[in-house]
C-alpha cells in the first residue's frame, strides 16, 4: 500500500510538472491565443503544419531588419554577415540529426522537394525497365509521385510493400518484395495518416544487406521523436521545417556525402557552380551543388532557431508529454460510441485518424471548426491509404507538445455534439 | 415537393427561415434537416458525369427540361453540403431556365450562412452553381433554337 501511494504521488508531481512546462511552452506560441468563431482555438492539425514560436518569428523578422543580404556572393560586411548565419544554420541542423558534415546538409523548399532530389538526382540514372523501386502503403503522395514519375522516365516498377489492418506494415512481404531489382527503399519514418512508426532501423538492416540504398521520409518523425541519421545509416533523410515548428518553404535532404558527391546537380544555375563558360561549366563542392539560385536565406535561419527552440525544449519532455497526450485522447475517444479508429499500430505518434459514424469526415471537421477545433478532414495525401481502408478519407487529430489534456476533452464534447447533430 | 413561387420570392421565404436561428447550431441544424428532406438521385445518375467538380464531398447534379422548366436533382455524400445543395434546389427547381442563368444569388449572404461556411465549403457551392447556371443556360440555349 505504501509502496503504492508513493508510487501515485510521483506519477501525480510528474504530471504536473507536465503540464506546467506545458503552460509555460504554450506562451512562446502567439497564434495559440487566439479566438476561432468565438471558442479558443485547439489546434490539432499539427501533422500538417505546426505552429511558430516567437523566437522562430523574431529570428526571421530579425534578419530581414538587421542582416538581409545575398549570400556567397558579396565582399560587403552585410553579406558575409548573411552568410555566417545561412551556414550556421546548417551546422545547427548537422548537429540536430546526428549527420558527420555539413556537405550532407542540402536545403530544399521542403520534403517533397528533398524527396524529388533523390529520385532525379540519386535513382534516375542508376535505373533500368527492370528496376523497381519499394515503398509502401502508406506513403504519402510526396513518397509515391516523385516515383512514378521516374517510373514513366526509365520504365522502372514501384512496389508496394502492403500494409496489416492496424496500419504497420507487413515486414514478411516486405522482405519478400526486396529482392535483385530493387534498386531503391523509399519508407515513411510515421505515417502521416495512422501516426504508425514504421521499423526504419529493421528496414535500413534488411536493405543494406542487400546494398540496397534506403530514402526515409522524416516529415512526420522530426517534429515527435530524435533523430540520428548516423546511427540510423539511413541513405537519405528528408525532412520540412514548417511541421517542426520552422518556417514554410525550407526543407532539408541529408545524404550520405559518398552518395551526394557521386550525383549529378538537381537543377542548374547561379551559387550551384564552380566557373561557367560555354565550353563547360564545372560545378560547386557540396552541398552547394544542389543549391542552384539565390535561397531561402530567411527560412533557413529561422529553421535554425526552430531546431535551437526544440533543443530548448527537449525531446524528453516532447515525448514523455505526447505520450500522455496519445493515450489520454484515444482512452477519451473510445468512449464514444460510435467512433472507429483507423490505424491502431501499438508503436505510434500523437496523430489520431478516425471516423464518426458514417458521418462524412467533411461534415464532422466543419462542426468542429465552429467550435474552434482545428483538425483535418480527407485524404491527407494518402489516396491508396485510403483505397485500401475502402474510405473516401477520415479525421485527423494530430497532437504537438504545446496541445493540453483540456484541449483532448473539448475536442470529445465538441465530437458529441458533432455525433447528434450529423446522426 | 417544390413550393411555387418565382426566384425572389422562393429566396425571400427560405431567408426567413433561417432568420428563425440565431446561432450557428441551429442554422447548422436546419440546413442537415433541408439536405434529409431532399429528393435522392437515383442511384444509377451516381457516376463521374453527374459529378460536380470542386467539392471536398461527392456531389451529383443532373438538370432536365420539363416544358420550358429546369428540372434539377441532386445528392451528396455529406450531409452539410446535401444542406446546401437543398437551398439552392428549393429555390431554382422548377424555374423557367432563362430566369436561371439570370438569377440574383445574393439570397445566399442574406441566409447567413455564407459567413458560417468553411473556404473550401464555399468554392464547392460556387462549383454547384456554376453547374446550375451552366445546365440553364444549354436549356434556353436549346430552347431558342428548336
Ligand atoms: C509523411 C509526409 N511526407 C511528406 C510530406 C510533404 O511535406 P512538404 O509538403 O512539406 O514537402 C508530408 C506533409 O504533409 C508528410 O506528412
Amino acid at each position: 500500500m505504501i509502496a503504492e501511494s508513493v508510487h501515485m504521488s510521483q506519477e501525480t508531481v510528474r504530471e504536473e510538472t507536465l503540464d506546467n512546462i506545458v503552460e509555460d511552452v504554450r506562451r512562446d506560441f502567439p497564434i495559440l491565443t487566439q479566438t476561432i468563431n468565438g471558442e479558443p482555438l485547439v489546434y490539432l492539425d499539427n501533422a500538417a503544419t505546426s505552429q511558430k514560436p516567437r523566437s522562430v518569428i523574431d529570428r526571421v523578422c530579425s534578419y530581414y531588419e538587421e542582416h538581409h543580404s545575398n549570400v556567397h556572393r558579396g565582399v560587403h560586411s552585410l553579406s558575409q554577415r548573411a552568410t555566417e548565419m545561412y551556414e550556421a544554420a546548417r551546422e545547427t541542423v548537422r548537429g540536430f540529426i546526428g549527420a558527420a558534415s555539413t556537405a550532407e546538409i542540402v536545403f530544399t523548399r521542403g520534403t517533397t522537394e528533398a524527396l524529388n532530389l533523390v529520385a532525379q538526382s540519386y535513382a534516375r540514372p542508376r535505373l533500368g525497365s527492370d528496376s523497381e523501386i519499394l515503398v509502401t502503403m502508406m506513403e504519402h503522395h510526396s513518397n509515391i509521385v516523385p516515383w512514378q514519375i521516374l517510373s514513366g522516365q526509365t520504365g522502372a516498377k514501384v512496389v508496394v510493400t502492403p500494409i496489416h489492418e492496424d496500419g504497420t506494415l507487413d515486414l514478411d512481404a516486405f522482405e519478400q518484395l526486396l529482392g535483385d531489382k530493387t534498386c531503391i527503399v523509399a519508407v515513411a519514418y510515421i505515417s502521416n495518416s495512422l501516426g504508425t512508426i514504421n521499423p526504419v532501423e529493421h528496414i535500413i538492416e534488411r536493405s543494406h544487406a542487400r546494398d540496397i540504398p534506403v530514402v526515409i521520409d522524416g516529415a512526420q518523425a522530426v517534429p515527435h521523436m530524435p533523430v540520428h541519421v548516423g546511427e540510423l545509416d539511413c541513405d537519405f533523410f528528408a525532412f520540412s521545417g514548417h511541421k517542426m515548428f520552422g518556417p514554410t518553404g525550407i526543407g532539408v535532404l541529408y545524404g550520405k556525402e559518398t552518395l551526394l558527391d557521386a550525383m549529378p546537380p538537381y537543377q542548374g544555375g547561379g551559387d550551384m557552380i564552380e566557373s561557367v563558360s560555354f565550353s563547360g561549366t564545372t560545378f560547386n563542392k557540396l552541398p552547394h551543388k544542389f543549391e542552384a539560385g539565390t535561397p531561402n536565406i530567411a527560412g533557413t535561419i529561422g529553421l535554425g532557431a526552430a531546431v535551437d527552440y526544440i533543443q530548448n525544449v527537449g525531446y524528453d519532455f516532447i515525448q514523455k508529454h505526447e505520450a500522455r497526450l496519445l493515450t489520454t485522447a484515444l482512452s477519451k475517444l473510445s468512449e464514444l460510441e460510435s467512433i472507429r479508429f483507423i490505424g491502431q499500430a501499438a508503436e505510434r505518434a500523437s496523430v489520431i485518424s478516425f471516423l464518426l459514424g458514417d458521418s462524412h469526415p467533411y461534415d464532422v471537421g466543419s462542426v468542429l471548426d465552429k467550435m474552434g477545433i482545428a483538425v483535418r478532414t480527407g485524404h491527407h495525401c494518402t489516396q491508396p491509404l485510403m483505397d485500401h481502408y475502402q474510405i473516401p478519407g477520415t479525421v485527423r487529430a494530430s497532437f504537438a507538445f504545446y496541445n493540453t489534456i483540456e484541449e483532448i476533452d473539448r475536442l470529445c464534447s465538441a465530437l458529441r455534439k458533432a455525433a447528434s447533430l450529423l446522426q | 415537393m417544390t413550393p411555387i413561387g418565382t426566384i425572389a420570392e422562393r429566396a425571400g421565404t427560405i431567408v426567413d427561415e433561417f432568420a428563425l436561428f440565431d446561432d450557428w447550431m441551429g442554422k447548422y441544424e436546419h440546413l442537415i434537416e433541408m439536405g434529409r428532406s431532399l429528393p435522392l438521385i437515383d442511384e444509377a445518375y451516381k457516376t463521374n458525369e453527374y459529378l460536380v467538380r470542386g467539392c471536398q464531398a461527392q456531389v451529383w447534379l443532373k438538370a432536365e427540361a420539363e416544358g420550358d422548366l429546369i428540372r434539377l436533382t441532386a445528392d451528396s455524400d455529406a450531409l452539410i453540403t446535401k444542406g446546401l445543395i437543398a437551398i439552392l434546389l428549393c429555390i431554382l427547381d422548377r424555374q423557367p431556365a432563362d430566369a436561371v442563368v439570370g438569377a440574383d444569388f445574393s439570397f445566399l449572404d442574406e441566409i447567413g450562412m455564407k459567413e458560417h461556411l468553411s473556404p473550401t465549403r464555399k468554392n464547392g457551392l460556387d462549383s454547384m452553381i456554376k453547374q446550375i447556371r451552366l445546365y440553364a443556360a444549354l436549356l434556353s440555349h436549346s430552347k431558342e433554337v428548336s
